[in-house]
C-alpha cells in the first residue's frame, strides 16, 4: 500500500467516539491524499 | 454502522464508483472495526440497514494500517496517544482477516 493508491479517491471516514474520532482522522488523511467527502464520528455504546 | 453512514456510504458509492471510494476507521476495538469493515465489504451483517444484502466491495482500513503514510508529526499529533489504550495489534488484525475472509 502505498499513498498512490490514495491520490484520486474519494474518502469516507468513519471515526469512533471511544477510539479515533473523525476529525483526527481527517487531519491524517489530509497528508495522504484523496478528497475527503465526509467526516463522521461514531458511537458504538 | 449507523443507519445514517450506511445510507451516505451507499448513495457516495453509486455516485462515484466502488472502485473510486475508499473507507477509512478510526474504532477502539477490534470487533467494531470489524463489523463495519465487513458492513462496507459484504453488506449490513445485522440486516438493519440500507446496505443489507448490499456487496459493495469498497477498499477499507484501520487508520492505524496507514500510520506508515501519514505525516509522523500528524500521526503524533492526533493517532499516537491512542495507541496506548487501545489493542492496535487485535484490531489490525480483524481487519486482515476481515479483508480476506469476504475477498
Amino acid at each position: 500500500m502505498d499513498k498512490n493508491f490514495f491520490q484520486d479517491k474519494k474518502i469516507c471516514i468513519l471515526g469512533d467516539r471511544d477510539g479515533i474520532p473523525g476529525p483526527a482522522i481527517a487531519e491524517c488523511m489530509q497528508t495522504i491524499g484523496g478528497e475527503i467527502l465526509f467526516t463522521s464520528t461514531e458511537c458504538f455504546v | 454502522m449507523d443507519m445514517a453512514n450506511q445510507s451516505r456510504i451507499k448513495e457516495t458509492a453509486e455516485k462515484y464508483g466502488t472502485d473510486n471510494v475508499v473507507v477509512v476507521l478510526g474504532g477502539a476495538e477490534a470487533e467494531s472495526a470489524g463489523l463495519t469493515a465487513e458492513t462496507v465489504i459484504n453488506g449490513d451483517p445485522t440486516y438493519a440497514g440500507p446496505l443489507t444484502n448490499v456487496s459493495l466491495h469498497l477498499p477499507v482500513f484501520h487508520i492505524f494500517e496507514l500510520k506508515d503514510l501519514i505525516d509522523p508529526q500528524v500521526y503524533e499529533d492526533q493517532i499516537s496517544m491512542m495507541e496506548m489504550v487501545v489493542d492496535m495489534d487485535a484490531i489490525i488484525e480483524e481487519m486482515e482477516n476481515i479483508r480476506q475472509q469476504f475477498s
